[in-house]
């Protein structure tokens, strides 16, 4: 199976372009790691990679019906449980038993338990478990540690590096230390200088809040 | 697509999410006419079809705003995108769930409400059956509108206003079966126009919705 490649790629942001010129190739296996400060469009960029918008320019391939997207928004429904929320995304991505992933990330104990009672740590969890169900190969996930705790972040990991194993690919944009052997993209190298008004002012903001 | 449509079932089914709310604004809608033309059945009677089809209707349209919105709020929305689902069958999978708890619970009401304006006895059956047939048209009518306006904050009355001038087919057909019905008429010819918007709104809709999802999503 071939990797995740991108070729000369722009995105835009509410017609805004961020970055251009982003080109990676991550071979089955191997994860890339973005960063960049606030703004920069990792966001962007990881939707772009998803499918969910069309670049500005460049190529992605393959398209978005290989890989799964993880957000901060993981689309888990208050009023239905944990066992309901990743059991409608198991039957959607056709993966049969939900049990490996509420074992992969502790959410046993919870599996019946309404979405809207978890804490941030536990929900955010149950957003993680989802992208094993999807089956995908290419995992495409935003901030993925936010509201974890060391333990959980460990688990994520785990599971990280055992997608990975399984010749998977996995486009991180994170600041957290994983412990993954991963390489690093700095998306600052691809940011697009253009003479817009909004983006003078989030360049002060930056750099005070980087120093 | 079953899963899709089960799951907004039982979503507004649940705690908070809005089943029983059209049904009761239904009810309270044809309980004010009187109050408002006053009680002779003979002022009534005459206008029974159209009060419960704009009753129907407007109590369709009041569920709308929420058909992708909460979807798009908490990030479904775009996990359903990448989903292994063509995204027109998405929205076919959520105009029937919204037929489900909206319209079709509104068609089996609507015979008991006819009592309430004198409604002839023949056309309580013809009021249900126009509704059967036409409310489907609603949905998706709506499930359209809802998407072209589900990036605004607070579209729901943008939302309205784009598709209330788009069901005044389904309502002149629909009121006109249920009136033909209670008189005792033919109404072979409004009842298929009646059907025939449906099937066509049936036929190309998803089409649409989903091309305004995409777009939307950007």
């Amino acid at each position: 199976m071939s990797g995740l490649v991108a070729s000369d790629l722009a995105v835009a942001r509410g017609g805004v372009p961020l970055l251009a010129g982003v080109s990676f190739d991550v071979a089955p296996g191997r994860a890339l790691i973005l960063t960049g400060r606030n703004g920069i469009g990792k966001t962007t960029l990881l939707r772009t990679l998803a499918g969910l918008q069309p670049p500005l320019a460049g190529r992605v391939a393959p398209g978005g019906e290989r890989s799964a997207y993880g957000a901060h928004a993981d689309g888990m429904k208050a009023t239905l449980s944990v066992a309901e929320n990743l059991g409608f995304w198991a039957t959607l991505h056709g993966a049969g038993d939900i049990a490996p992933a509420l074992a992969a990330f502790d959410l046993d104990d919870l599996r019946g338990r309404a979405a809207q009672h978890l804490s941030a740590g536990q929900r955010r969890r149950l957003g993680l478990a989802r992208m094993l169900l999807t089956g995908r190969d290419i995992w495409l996930l935003d901030e993925p540690t936010v509201s974890l705790d060391r333990a959980s972040v460990a688990r994520f990991a785990d599971a990280v590096r055992a997608h990975l194993g399984r010749g998977g690919i996995a486009v991180l944009a994170t600041h957290v230390e994983l412990g993954i052997e991963a390489e690093a993209l700095d998306l600052e190298r691809y940011r697009v200088t253009g003479a817009t008004a909004g983006q003078g002012g989030g360049d002060i903001f930056a750099e005070g809040a980087v120093e | 697509m079953i899963r899709i449509l089960s799951r907004d079932v039982a979503l507004a089914v649940r705690a908070g999410g809005g089943f029983g709310l059209s049904l009761a604004f239904f009810l309270i809608v044809v309980v004010l006419v009187p109050f408002g033309v006053g009680p002779e059945t003979a002022v009534l009677a005459p206008i029974a079809p159209g009060i419960l089809w704009l009753g129907a209707l407007l109590a369709c349209l009041l569920s709308l705003d929420r058909v992708f919105a909460l979807d798009r709020e908490d990030g479904a929305l775009d996990l359903l995108a990448t989903a292994p689902v063509p995204l027109e069958g998405v929205a076919l999978a959520k105009a029937g769930a919204h037929w489900l708890t909206t319209g079709l619970p509104l068609s089996l009401a609507a015979p008991f409400l006819a009592v309430l304006l004198g409604l002839p006895a023949p056309g309580h059956l013809w009021l249900a059956v126009s509704l059967l047939v036409g409310t489907p048209a609603l949905s998706l009518i709506g499930t359209f509108g809802a998407a072209l306006t589900v990036g605004l904050k607070r579209g729901g009355l943008l939302l309205s206003l784009l598709v209330l001038p788009l069901y005044v087919p389904t309502l002149i057909f629909g009121a006109d079966v249920a009136r033909r019905g209670a008189e005792g008429l033919a109404l072979g010819p409004p009842l298929a126009l009646l059907g025939a918007v449906t099937a066509g709104c049936v036929a190309l809709l998803p089409f649409a919705t989903a091309a305004a999802l995409r777009v939307s999503l950007r």
